[in-house]
């Protein structure tokens, strides 16, 4: 069974969604990121994505764009990114890594040897944040190819033809955006997801997951009562690192905890 | 979607799937509006009555010599200052019929903006321009009219702080707001429908172009040339000539401070295909993938992609780009002003130093068509500063 299957099916026996945490690898340096995502799991993190940092993140709000801009200072490169989660699955078999990422990073390298590249690192699925479902054939070939889950994006507005596409065509989960706009970390949020999950369940879609505005507890109570899978939480994750140097670890294993803990129910 | 959007191998629509729809709503809107005797009047009205259509076609009457005679296609005179005006009001148009009560633009000489402010504030639509903080600087001028205009100028302090980030501002804003707000981008680039659409609203210099050289020579010219920021005068001049297979079409791209170091725009020259901005197209990028930053001393062709179309063109052989340095694009600017009485702007004069190039090699009769994008008014203070060495 893959890590995702494996994940869901552990946690809906024990009533919880699932958290998922995002980071942009390499920020606020490759050692520090390291460390970092070893506390997200210490925190309780049960799938983590994890950004290739990109020149032009256009999906990104400032938060996560300013992860990329000390990431890139540092001169981290997809190459160091994907050493960093090869380290990260020798340390951590089990827990679902999703990469999320621009697709020039993608052409540059190739498609076929970037989604061969993630195999080799233990990456479980790639999310292309500029690629959707209308341009998404080749990119899918690639993934499969690669043993590789395509995620797919679904947004309130996506018709149901691409809607339907979709669940045919994704695997792992459903990333939904919990609303219009870029990466952010709300303060307040509001689910008006009912048509779309309902849509996606009829159609048979991987398990939802919301992102995009979550950062707080009472955020993700909210998405798994709306009928989300889990959430993922990023620009409030991101946000800790920048604000505390030094001390990056110790300030996302706290938050990831009230985070997790939230999502038992 | 109804098309793919391809040219070639080049184009699509590279976007988060929160933006499909409106890229769908817009590809209808446009399909519908080309069918539309309607629409199709009251743009031509406009164009006619309010920008000034048809734009004149100048024969230079200093430049050029006994083998070469040098036209220019004169879009600096049409209302706003550029060709963009041309397209602009047509998306303007279309914003209102899709009901969008805001429309939003990037802009890096400030041209773009200029015409989306004049679009905003003919139609009644609250305008906001996304602009490099860096361009702020440099196109003063420009920002004022806009403001004048009603616009909100809003200075993008990421990256090179350029067109680019403009443009990345700029997608981030319709993320968010495409309910009710229209992104008019300003150039053949970005996701499909874009570069067709805009394309198509700027054929109309190359259509008025063939039919006024044809009076003039009796015959159509060698070449065409134009300056290629995203690549839409240059489209708009070639899309008509296309078809006529003697006619050499020539896109001139920013070489900066010289095309072998990384300090120009020169997309088409040095860069290598991937994916910006909505489309899959010539980029200037490093090995991993990482938008480099340009340079130009014109802004509008400070820009690290390209329409994709001029990607196809070239691939195809249809097309020929070639660069002009700052320093030859300085000296064709201060020469038209000069020798002929016509200050244009900075990114007009690297077509023009292409083609003066062209007409001193000239071995037989030649006839060159030149796009005079824009005038430069905007460049002024720039021109004072860069070229008060060479008056000393
Ligand atoms: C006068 C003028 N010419 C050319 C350009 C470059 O744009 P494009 O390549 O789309 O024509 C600009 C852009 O700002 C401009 O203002």
């Amino acid at each position: 069974m893959n890590r995702y299957d494996a994940m869901f099916r552990r946690l809906g026996a024990r009533n919880e969604g699932a958290f998922g945490a995002f980071v942009t690898l390499g920020d606020p340096d490759l050692a520090t990121s390291s460390d970092i995502l070893d506390a997200l799991v210490e925190g309780g993190a049960d799938m983590l994505e994890v950004g290739i940092p990109f020149s032009d993140p256009v999906a990104d709000g400032p938060v996560i764009q300013a992860a990329s801009v000390r990431a890139l200072a540092k001169g981290v490169t997809p190459a160091d990114c994907f050493a960093l989660l090869t380290h990260f699955r020798s340390r951590h078999p089990d827990i679902p890594v999703g990469l999320l990422t621009y697709a020039n990073i993608v052409v540059a390298r190739g498609r076929e040897a970037f989604y061969q590249a993630a195999r080799s690192a233990g990456v479980d699925s790639v999310l292309v944040a500029d690629v959707p479902v209308f341009e998404a054939a080749p990119y899918l070939a690639a993934s499969r190819a690669s043993a590789i889950a395509p995620v797919l994006i679904a947004a309130p507005n996506t018709p149901e033809s691409t809607l339907r596409r979709l669940a045919a065509e994704g695997e792992g989960y459903t990333y939904c955006v919990a609303r219009a706009g870029v990466t952010g970390a709300d303060e307040e949020v509001r689910f008006g997801h009912s048509q779309l999950l309902g849509t996606l369940k009829a159609f048979g879609a991987p398990p939802p997951v919301f992102g995009f505005g979550i950062s707080r507890p009472d955020h993700v109570a909210a998405a798994l009562d709306a009928g989300a899978a889990g959430v993922i939480s990023g620009s409030a994750i991101v946000r800790l690192i920048a604000d505390n140097p030094g001390e990056e670890a110790d300030a996302v294993r706290g938050f990831v905890a009230d985070m997790k803990a939230a999502t038992r129910r | 979607m109804l098309m793919d959007g391809r040219f070639g191998a080049f184009g699509g629509a590279y976007v988060p799937e929160i933006l499909m729809p409106a890229l769908e709503m817009l590809e209808k809107a446009f399909l519908d509006a080309q069918q539309d005797e309607a629409f199709r009047k009251e743009l031509g009205d406009l164009l006619l009555k309010y920008a000034g259509r048809p734009t004149p076609l100048t024969r230079c009457r200093n430049l050029g010599n006994d083998r070469a005679r040098i036209y220019l296609k004169r879009e600096d005179l049409l209302h706003g200052g550029a060709h963009k005006t041309n397209q602009v009001l047509a998306q303007g148009l279309l914003a209102k019929r899709m009901g969008k009560t805001r429309i939003i633009a990037e802009t890096g000489a400030g041209q773009h903006g200029v015409a989306t402010a004049l679009t905003g504030a003919l139609f009644g639509l609250e305008t906001r321009i996304y602009m490099g903080a860096h361009d702020v600087e440099r196109q003063k001028l420009n920002v004022f009219r806009m403001q004048l205009m009603g616009a909100e100028v809003i200075p993008v302090t990421s990256g090179g702080q350029t067109l680019k980030d403009a443009v990345n501002e700029a997608l981030r804003d319709w993320t968010a707001s495409f309910e009710d707000t229209h992104y008019l981008l300003g150039t053949v680039a970005g996701p499909h429908p874009f570069p067709l659409m805009v394309r198509e609203f700027q054929r109309i210099i190359g259509k008025e172009a063939r039919a006024q050289i044809l009076e003039e020579e009796g015959r159509l010219p060698d070449a065409v040339i134009a300056c290629v920021g995203g690549g839409s005068n240059a489209m708009g001049m070639f899309a008509d000539f296309v078809e006529d297979e003697a006619v050499r079409l020539i896109g001139v791209e920013a070489a900066g401070r010289g095309i072998e170091g990384d300090e120009h725009g020169a997309t088409l020259l040095r860069g290598r295909p991937g994916i910006l901005h909505g489309a899959e197209t010539y980029v200037l990028q490093d090995v991993d993938g990482q938008i480099a930053d340009t340079w130009s001393v014109s802004a509008g062709l400070d820009y690290p992609a390209v329409g994709p179309e001029h990607a196809h063109l070239k691939d195809s052989g249809r097309g020929e780009y070639v660069g002009a340095t700052d320093r030859e694009a300085l000296d064709a600017f201060a020469l038209l002003a000069r020798s002929e009485g016509i200050v244009c702007a900075f990114e007009s004069a690297h077509a023009l130093s292409h083609a003066l190039k062209m007409a001193e090699a000239a071995t037989e009769d030649t006839v060159l068509v030149v796009n005079l994008s824009g005038r430069g008014d905007k460049d002024m203070e720039q021109a004072q500063r860069l070229l008060s060495g060479d008056a000393a």
